[in-house]
């Protein structure tokens, strides 16, 4: 018998009771939270089934093929011609505009507030983005309409800007991801621990170098999942491509005409985004049942690709650049 | 406190106070520190040692409540004066903190950043080594310099960081508990390694440790706090003085280790 203390009277008599009891509110909460869980999965279970049935329909007709759906340059159901090239490069155009106006400003304004901001100037700032990132998308639609293109229209010259054009939908976009890239990069850079800056400031680092040279690589793989979060939400955009961008597709003859003179790339004509298309002819009178109506099934599912390519860039993203610290 | 030429010293505050806020967390230290030595800051939890290294190299501006009073002399000049940059301040005076904090970069990159930054404009791979040996950390990474700081252990990253700092060639080095996070191994590296570097740089350390300060520290400056929680200078004397006859009755109470 190895030595021990004898323990006192008192624990000797206490009887003790391991035996699991049940917990039925444990278990009630734990089944919700599941279910709950189930809810979202469910849902994009869902809505892709849906997607990819409907899309397999329109292209069991016998009109639409795959190779013309890939490699048409025009989009005119009424002729039965399914090319996706216009609104594909439509909403390419649209996004990439929205990124390189929304990027550097959204970089620039976190970076401020992690950064430089007093608390008081952050106090002002974030509530003011985050109203900028309430308003609702119509009104942003109706901003790139009633004031960006008008801008555009005084500074190019009203014979260049059609009424109608991609870069006041695009630059609209981005003006509208700018909180989404702020406040995503804020979080990935106010993560950053201190003493990281505390290390670059005791080596006589000055605040822009601390911020670009050692906090923003810590946070870049946060800041690059915000990039693509925010390219998701600019292809995925809606209201504003439908009321500024234009309500018809921006057809070519061809290959040799879309391309020459970088036609396609031009912003300030009309395009229709993939999501615009899907918009106007589904608020349209068209019915159920004719080519045109599957066919916004076939785009919405190639929307859906891109986005979930995106989505898994990302993910790789996030693992590649991550800093251990 | 004898006054003397202020040049004779490597770093001197005067009638320093240190506000957080409406808190004053410091006030009046007059400390006066020799040059190639190593000053220890020493005492309880609260006493505004820490505040106190952070205040020689301006480190407290990075706090926005944070307002210095009094004066730091550096090279006959005060820092807090309007037109020093606090950025060449702690270019000068560099620091090492209590947690290992290397950069998420390589070994390498971590001693060359501070350099690079600082215009540093010759060979990159020879200041790296000489960084590195003078940390005494060359033989262990000498064929990883391209592995993340990360991949050290906490005595080798702490190392990492002081090889960092010397590769800027400061002439003061803080230490705020640089060896609190460490086991008593890496903590004996760190401190031959400071005996090693006090030949050529003054070492400021704060320390918990009263026997780290009995061990490396020439000089030992003694915090305490008073009832209204604001730090002060109690009594700063040789190292061998203060262990064995200290003048004040706190300190002699404290580092016999009945309070603290």
């Amino acid at each position: 018998m190895s030595q021990s203390v004898s323990p006192p009277a008192s624990f000797e008599q206490r009887s003790v009771d391991l035996r699991r009891r049940p917990r039925t509110g444990e278990a009630l909460i734990r089944a919700f939270l599941v279910f709950a869980g189930l809810v979202s999965v469910l849902t994009t279970a869902g809505i892709v089934l849906v997607l990819i049935y409907d899309a397999i329909k329109f292209f069991a007709r016998p009109e639409p093929t795959l190779q013309g759906f890939f490699t048409g340059t025009v989009w005119q159901p009424q002729i039965l011609k399914f090319g996706i090239f216009p609104l594909f490069n439509a909403t390419l155009l649209t996004s990439a505009i929205g990124m390189v106006v929304a990027l550097p400003i959204g970089l620039m304004i976190a970076i401020y507030l992690s950064e430089y901001a007093s608390p008081r100037a952050r106090n002002i700032l974030k509530p003011v983005l985050e109203i900028l990132a309430g308003i609702p998308t119509v009104v942003y639609g109706f901003f790139a309409l009633g004031f960006m293109t008008p801008l555009l229209q005084s500074i190019f010259g009203k014979d260049r800007v059609e009424v109608f054009n991609v870069a006041s939908a695009g630059i609209v976009i981005g003006i509208l991801i700018i909180p989404l890239i702020s406040s995503m990069s804020e979080d990935a850079l106010t993560a950053v621990p201190r003493s990281l800056r505390e290390a670059a400031y005791g080596l006589g680092s000055t605040r822009l170098e601390t911020a670009l040279r050692v906090v923003l690589p810590a946070a870049l793989s946060g800041i690059s999942a915000a990039v693509i979060v925010a390219m998701s939400r600019a292809i995925g955009e809606t209201m504003v491509v439908a009321i500024a961008a234009g309500a018809g597709p921006r057809n070519f003859v061809n290959w040799g005409n879309a391309v020459d003179g970088l036609n396609f790339l031009n912003p300030f004509k009309a395009a229709e985004t993939m999501t615009g298309h899907i918009v106007r002819i589904s608020g349209g009178d068209l019915s159920y049942q004719t080519i045109d109506y599957d066919s916004i099934f076939a785009i919405a599912f190639a929307l859906f690709i891109m986005t979930m390519i995106l989505n898994i860039i990302s993910r790789w993203v996030v693992r590649r650049f991550r800093q251990e610290y | 406190m004898t006054v003397s030429h202020s040049d004779t010293y490597a770093i001197e505050a005067k009638d320093l106070n240190v506000y957080y806020g409406g808190f004053r967390a410091v006030r009046d230290i007059n400390l006066a520190i020799e040059p190639r030595k190593i000053t220890a800051l020493i005492g309880p939890s609260g006493c505004g040692k820490s505040t106190v290294l952070r205040a020689f190299n301006r480190m407290n501006d990075l706090i926005p409540v944070a307002r210095t009073e009094g004066s730091v002399t550096f090279h006959g000049k005060n820092i807090y004066d309007a037109d020093v940059d606090a950025v060449e301040v702690r270019r000068r005076i560099g620091m090492v903190f209590q947690k290992p904090n290397p950069f998420p970069k390589s070994i390498y990159e971590n001693i060359a950043w501070g350099a690079k930054i600082n215009g540093y404009r010759g060979r990159m791979d020879d200041l790296v080594e000489e960084s590195l040996r003078g940390a005494a950390l060359w033989d262990e990474v000498k064929d990883k310099l391209k592995e993340s700081g990360y991949s050290l252990s906490g005595g080798q990253q702490q190392r990492l960081c002081i090889a960092r700092t010397i590769a800027v060639k400061p002439d003061i080095i803080l230490m705020d508990e640089p060896c609190s996070a460490l086991d008593p191994i890496a903590t004996l590296r760190i401190e031959e390694l400071m005996k090693e570097l006090v030949q050529e740089y003054t070492i400021i350390i704060v320390t918990h440790n009263m026997q780290q300060a009995a061990r490396v520290a020439d000089y030992t400056a003694f915090f305490t706090v008073s009832p209204d929680r604001t730090g002060y200078l109690e009594e700063y004397g040789e190292t061998s003085r203060m262990f064995t006859s200290p003048t004040s009755r706190v300190t002699e109470d404290y580092i016999t280790g009945r309070f603290g």
